[in-house]
């Protein structure tokens, strides 16, 4: 029984493929739409996705950092240590001697040109503190209270930038889901008129099996399998599309990057969003296959 | 045992084509159902395979009232019967083997053993040679017994054959009907409907008279 069903559906799978190659202009060329409609979405959270790892790791929880006096001793350090330990809201610090800063900078190109050329070196000794999530308010007056401290020249606050970034971000992720939500929709119109004609063609097959004892998931089988094929070859474009374009933009971006001394390229698709993309496509082929099936199938009663 | 009590049935346009009919076959019996055109005989062989509702009465197949069978009950009672159409209902865009295979296909037979079965049920009707024919190229003889290779292949336990032998010559016609009888003898229950006298000649079958939707005695 169990074998019997699978090779059922095995037919069905190997009937659908074959009726999608026997006509390849039209299976391609909604292929291609859908893989466009795609790829819209796909692309805007790929940027998304690059631009946030690019950020650094620190993006989401606020960072500060203190410089200390140019005069500051090894006692000043400790002392500061034992008052950040203190303070609440601090998740961690972290202490950057002025030796370490300069030679961080050194080895981080673009300035070794103009560090080369200094007599001594200008930095102070800093320390990095990594903040609690806290309402603006409360890590100003954190601030104010470490900038009072006689050791410390100055308190540089980094959310603020911070907040700028993640609310660019949060406004990305507005646009992708509005994209997808429409071009979903689109989708799923595509895929319904598809079937829709599907039906027309093959209504005497439809009522012929019914007369002689078809269950209504054995008609409606066939146009799911075609749905669901369908947005997945549409889903595979949109990933090609994609990688072509992060190709594409990489091959740019390693001229920018030899100017500016800097590297930066774009990442391809995680595997684990290729395959959510790739589900999520089979998945609207289905959905609008299925709706078409639903509208248009109990239509055709023999009577 | 099929079972009609008090049935009629009066088409949408408010046609009465069936008017009170009480009708017992029992199972393995051979039953033969004539009557004028228009005398209600294939509305009343496709209400049997619930491919038409009553408007009234009762209809029960082996104890099972089809009248009010839920929609997702009824494919497996049209898969108990095998149903000869008078129009025929071949799929033009496949071959003979195909049209024959759609039944097994339906109810989800072993893969391995369809091809057997199809070729068997085509041998039985004389198409084996034929088997690879669009239905288009067949001749109206040709496509009535296709039909007929497709109403037995998944060997059903009711045989409905309306007017099976309209458009085959004598020798064909004799042919079909002891293809019916030895079916009929290995039990499964047959209904026949016919205005062809030839095949009435034969005594030993039950006779319904339909006239005007009624049950002539
Ligand atoms: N779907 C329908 N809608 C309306 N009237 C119908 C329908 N089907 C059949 N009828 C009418 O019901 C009556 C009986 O039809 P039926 O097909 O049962 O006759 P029959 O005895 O099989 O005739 P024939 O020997 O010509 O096949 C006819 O007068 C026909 O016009
Ligand atoms: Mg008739």
């Amino acid at each position: 029984m169990m074998r019997a069903w699978l090779t059922q559906h095995a037919f069905v799978f190997f009937h659908t493929l074959k009726r999608l190659i026997a006509t390849p202009v039209t299976s391609l060329l909604s292929v291609i739409v859908m893989g466009i409609a795609l790829s819209l979405p796909v692309g805007v959270y790929v940027l998304m996705e690059n631009l946030e790892s690019m950020s650094g790791q620190t993006t989401g929880t606020p960072q500060m950092s203190l410089f200390l006096q140019q005069d500051a001793q090894q006692n000043d350090f400790d002392r500061i240590k034992q008052r950040l330990q203190e303070e609440p809201h601090i998740v961690s610090f972290q202490f950057i001697s002025k030796a370490v800063a300069f030679k961080q900078l050194q080895h981080s190109s673009g300035f070794s040109d103009v560090m080369a050329g200094l007599a001594r070196n200008p930095l102070p000794d800093a320390f990095i503190v990594h903040l609690e999530h806290n309402p603006p308010e409360a890590l100003e007056r954190l601030r104010t209270v470490i900038q009072d401290w006689p050791e410390v020249a100055h308190v540089q606050f980094d959310s603020e930038w911070i907040e700028r970034l993640n609310a660019l971000l949060q406004l990305g992720r507005a646009i992708i889901l509005m994209l997808a939500t429409l071009l979903s929709i689109a989708i799923i119109a595509i895929m319904f008129n598809t079937i829709r004609l599907q039906i027309l063609t093959k209504r005497d097959e439809i009522e012929i099996s019914k007369l002689i004892g078809a269950t209504d998931s054995f008609i409606h089988r066939p146009f799911l399998y075609f749905g669901a094929i369908q947005g997945l070859a549409g889903g595979v474009t949109a990933w090609l599309i994609v990688a072509l374009f992060i190709r594409v933009l990489n091959e740019e971006l390693v001229v920018l990057a030899r100017l500016y001394e800097v590297d930066i390229h774009l990442q391809y698709l995680s595997l684990q969003d290729s395959m959510s993309l790739l589900l999520f496509s089979a998945w609207l082929g289905w959905l609008g296959a299925r709706i078409s099936v639903a509208s248009h199938l109990w239509q055709i009663e023999p009577r | 045992m099929i079972l009609f009590k008090n049935v009629s049935k009066r088409y949408p346009d408010g046609y009465v084509a069936l008017n009170n009919i009480d009708l017992t076959v029992q199972t393995g019996e051979m039953v033969f159902l004539t009557g004028h055109s228009g005398a209600g005989k294939s509305t009343l062989l496709k209400l049997i395979a619930a491919l038409e509702r009553p408007t009234s009465g009762t209809i029960s197949i082996s104890g099972q009232n089809i009248a009010q069978l839920k929609p997702a009950a009824i494919p497996y009672l049209r898969r108990k019967i095998g149903f000869v159409f008078q129009d025929h209902k071949l799929l033009f865009d496949r071959n003979a083997f195909d049209n024959v295979l759609l039944p097994l296909q339906i109810s989800n037979f072993d893969s391995k053993t369809v091809a057997s079965r199809v070729r068997a049920a085509l041998d039985k009707v004389g198409l084996l040679r034929k088997e690879k024919s669009m239905p288009i190229a067949l001749s109206g003889g040709e496509r009535q017994r296709l039909c007929i290779a497709r109403a037995v292949v998944h060997r059903p336990s009711i045989l409905i054959a309306d007017e099976p032998t309209g458009n085959l010559d004598v020798e064909y016609a004799h042919d079909i009907m002891t293809m019916f009888t030895s079916f009929n003898q290995v039990g499964v229950t047959v209904l026949i409907a016919t205005h062809d006298a030839s095949l009435l000649e034969d005594k030993q079958h039950r006779i319904l008279s339909l006239r005007q939707g009624k049950l002539a005695a």
